[in-house]
């Protein structure tokens, strides 16, 4: 199996879909000229031309809104937010019209729109522009949203994404762009809603996803089983639609879940796991779930601030041995 | 955050504890599950854990005293903690200076229950906390939940609690039978059920003078109805079960034979929990059915089996085989044609049972085959006379004569 880069299998998918269907087109911040800020759209200008690789101004309103009309129309455009925190100048066109747009034309109008580009914290980029929002996203109905942790799945989602006849809001992250992972040989798509189980375990489920599953959640992990503690790590891959089936099921076998996410705690992702849990297995629980977030502040620029509000391998380990009565 | 000990109620019947040993002294660090105490109650020693870590600041009963359920014992704190306001209002303990036990005075053996179910009593609020899954596993497993030491924080029964119940050896029978060398004797120390029984039977005998009545009953109403109902229900209804319904129906017209003699008070009971005797290896046990006066033959018989079933494992809780108003004991299944029984105190009537056989009987002025069986009350003559008996055995036998008297057909 080959071996890419997480941009690399973003851009394979954009440019495999491109291929397969001529009404597929990019279009965002410097993804043409400059071959993306992230060099997730190399050479894609250079190979499809300017009509299928649009630059646009900084006006995320703008292209958002022109992503929206094009897929009313038939086409089906990836708009690239250079990073998901200049998303929230455009909020209204998402939440407003490319969700509801379906539904409020009483089906005449679908919206397959890909919006996608990094989200979350990277290094010292301040309040404003490290934000983890999926959570904000998955709250609004007719929105799905993707979050792959890896090479293989980023590209195999990505794929499934733009063919999906509904808005997906596809989240990556500015520091895993560079991560390497083995992909399959030739065509695959990985469907939407669809979890997997990245280690296998049986004392607690940690579910996580995106950057800190694998930065955090899967070290903890690690250094669980130092201690004999063997957690299971579910990845849902995607957060609306949220794999339950998969998460029940491993929360019937450990009986603990602790939820990790990059995202602020209050009406979080995790909150909304907690709570299909505590309602769907309530008898199989041991222990009250309990959830890593992001402490409940803006993202202070100061480093060791910054490391203290997000989260961390300690903190997981802390829920861990709580869920678990251990100290 | 301080927390009060509290002296836990380690049987049916308990009512104070006695401190045999503390494993800490004051100022000791301890471990929420680290044994803290040896308590002893009116049934036997037992370990009490601690179910907060801290420190052991203040110890209200030294070793040797007394003190009653739910009082405080011991008061676990952080090390730096104000502990005034529960030092305040605590009351000073009993001193070991010990006053005459209740049973001294009573010529009976421990005191029955009180007529409603027992209170809980639980360390902290009295309310018993416990994980979801903890829940259903008590619930699956028939285990009481206040019999788990919970080992979460303040005191929550988790999983691993109840995992550890389970594992742990559930009943005092452990005395494997072994073959006697031919030809010489030995001494078998005896097993704790053996002497439990002992101790009760020789009191039981000395303390209630008892009588014994006896009537025979035709069984063939009985038998003929018991072959309908295992018509309809699969899992098979016995005789055991119809006597147990027909017991409980008639105790509840009869109250002075469903009760206990208590000195200078009888006590009746408004209920009829019927304990029937199980014969084990290790010795006799009975499983007691509670409230058989609501429940219905199928009801009874699918608690008896699961009781018999779970005391042939040796999985009945103390609770389980304690606390009944009567006991039935049937031994026809060997052939018996009628026995006596010793009355199992507290209670006040015992009802022996011997097997249904043929016998000549006369109907229509003719001489047929028929089945009876014959039943023998013992009796505590304290609180009940011979009439009392009679009339009771002669309700009984109609019940019996009659079963459909004994389906509910509201």
């Amino acid at each position: 199996m080959p071996t890419v880069s997480f941009r690399e299998a973003l851009n394979q998918a954009m440019d495999e879909e491109m291929a397969r269907d001529d009404r597929v087109f990019l279009m965002g911040e410097e993804v043409a000229q400059y071959n993306g800020a992230y060099k997730v759209s190399q050479g894609l200008l250079q190979k499809w031309g300017p009509k299928r690789i649009w630059d646009t101004p900084i006006a995320e309103a703008g292209f958002a809104g022109i992503g929206v009309g094009a897929a009313m129309v038939g086409l089906r455009p990836i708009i690239e937010f250079m990073t998901w925190n200049f998303s929230l100048v455009a909020y209204d066109q998402i939440a407003n019209n490319a969700a509801k747009m379906h539904s409020m034309s009483g089906g005449n109008f679908s919206v397959p729109v890909v919006f996608r580009g990094p989200g979350g914290a990277a290094h010292n980029l301040a309040a404003t522009h490290s934000q983890a929002l999926e959570a904000i996203y998955a709250h609004i109905p007719g929105l799905k949203v993707v979050m792959p942790s890896n090479p293989r799945d980023a590209k195999g989602l990505l794929k499934t994404a733009i063919r999906d006849d509904n808005p997906v809001i596809f989240i990556e992250s500015e520091v895993m762009y560079g991560d390497r992972g083995e992909i399959p040989e030739g065509e695959y798509t990985i469907p939407l809603g669809v979890g997997e189980v990245v280690r296998q375990g049986s004392d607690v489920t940690i579910v996580s996803w995106s950057k800190v599953l694998q930065q955090v959640t899967l070290k903890a992990a690690d250094r669980l089983a130092e201690e004999g503690i063997n957690a299971e790590v579910i990845d849902p891959r995607t957060i609306k639609p949220m794999d339950w089936e998969m998460i029940f099921e491993s929360v019937r076998k450990t009986n603990r879940l602790v939820v990790v996410e990059e995202g602020w705690p209050f009406a979080g992702v995790g909150a909304q796991i907690s709570h299909e849990v505590t309602k769907n297995v309530f008898d199989y629980l041991d222990a009250p779930v309990e959830r890593v977030t992001q402490e409940d502040v803006p993202l202070p620029y100061a480093h060791n601030l910054e490391v203290a509000s997000l989260p961390s391998v300690e903190k997981v380990i802390r829920a861990v041995k709580t869920v678990t009565y251990r100290s | 955050m301080a927390t009060k000990v509290a002296m836990p109620k380690l049987s049916d019947t308990m009512t104070e504890g006695v401190i045999l040993k503390w494993r800490y002294k004051e100022g000791d660090k301890v471990k929420q599950g680290d044994t803290l105490v040896e308590i002893e109650s009116d049934k036997a020693d037992m370990e009490l854990e601690a179910f907060d870590t801290g420190v052991l600041r203040k110890i209200f009963v030294p070793e040797g005293g007394k003190a009653a359920i739910g009082a405080p014992i011991a008061i676990i704190a952080d090390a730096n903690e104000d502990i005034q306001s529960l030092l305040k209002d605590t009351a000073p303990a009993k001193p070991p200076a010990q006053t005459p036990p209740v049973a001294a005075r009573v010529p009976a053996p421990p005191a029955p229950a009180p007529l409603p179910t027992a209170p809980p009593a639980a360390p902290g609020d009295g309310r018993v906390k416990a994980s979801p899954l903890a829940k259903r596993l008590a619930v699956e497993n028939h285990i009481e939940l206040r019999s788990v030491a919970g080992s979460g924080p303040q005191g929550r029964v988790v999983k691993r609690d109840i995992e550890q119940f389970l594992a742990a050896p559930r009943s005092p029978f452990a005395h494997a039978p072994s073959p006697i060398v031919e030809g010489s004797s030995r001494d078998v120390e005896l097993s704790p059920i053996r002497k439990t029984i002992a101790k009760r039977m020789t009191e039981s005998k000395q303390t209630a003078p008892h009588f014994y009545v006896t009537v025979e009953v035709d069984m063939e109403p009985a038998i003929a109805f018991r072959e309908q109902l295992n018509k309809v229900y699969e899992s098979k209804i016995s005789f055991t079960d119809i006597l147990v319904k027909a017991c409980a129906t008639t105790l509840m017209k009869h109250p002075l034979v469903n009760g206990s003699f208590l000195g200078d008070a009888m006590r009746q009971y408004g209920y009829a929990h019927v304990a029937v005797a199980v014969a084990l290896d290790e010795g006799l046990v009975t499983p007691v059915l509670r409230n058989c006066e609501q429940k219905g033959i199928a009801r009874i018989s699918e608690e008896l089996k699961d009781m018999v079933e779970r005391a042939r494992h040796r999985k009945l809780k103390p609770e389980e085989y304690q606390g009944g108003t009567f006991t039935i004991s049937n031994l026809g299944m060997f052939g018996v044609d009628e026995f006596i029984a010793i009355i199992n105190p507290p209670e006040g009537a015992i009802l022996a049972v011997g097997a249904i056989s043929e016998k000549p009987v006369v109907r229509n002025g003719q001489i047929a085959v028929g089945r009876a069986m014959r039943i023998t009350l013992s009796c505590d003559h304290r609180i009940m006379d011979g009439a009392v008996a009679a009339r009771f055995l002669q309700d009984l036998k109609a019940h019996l004569e009659n079963p459909v008297s004994l389906v509910s057909i509201e």
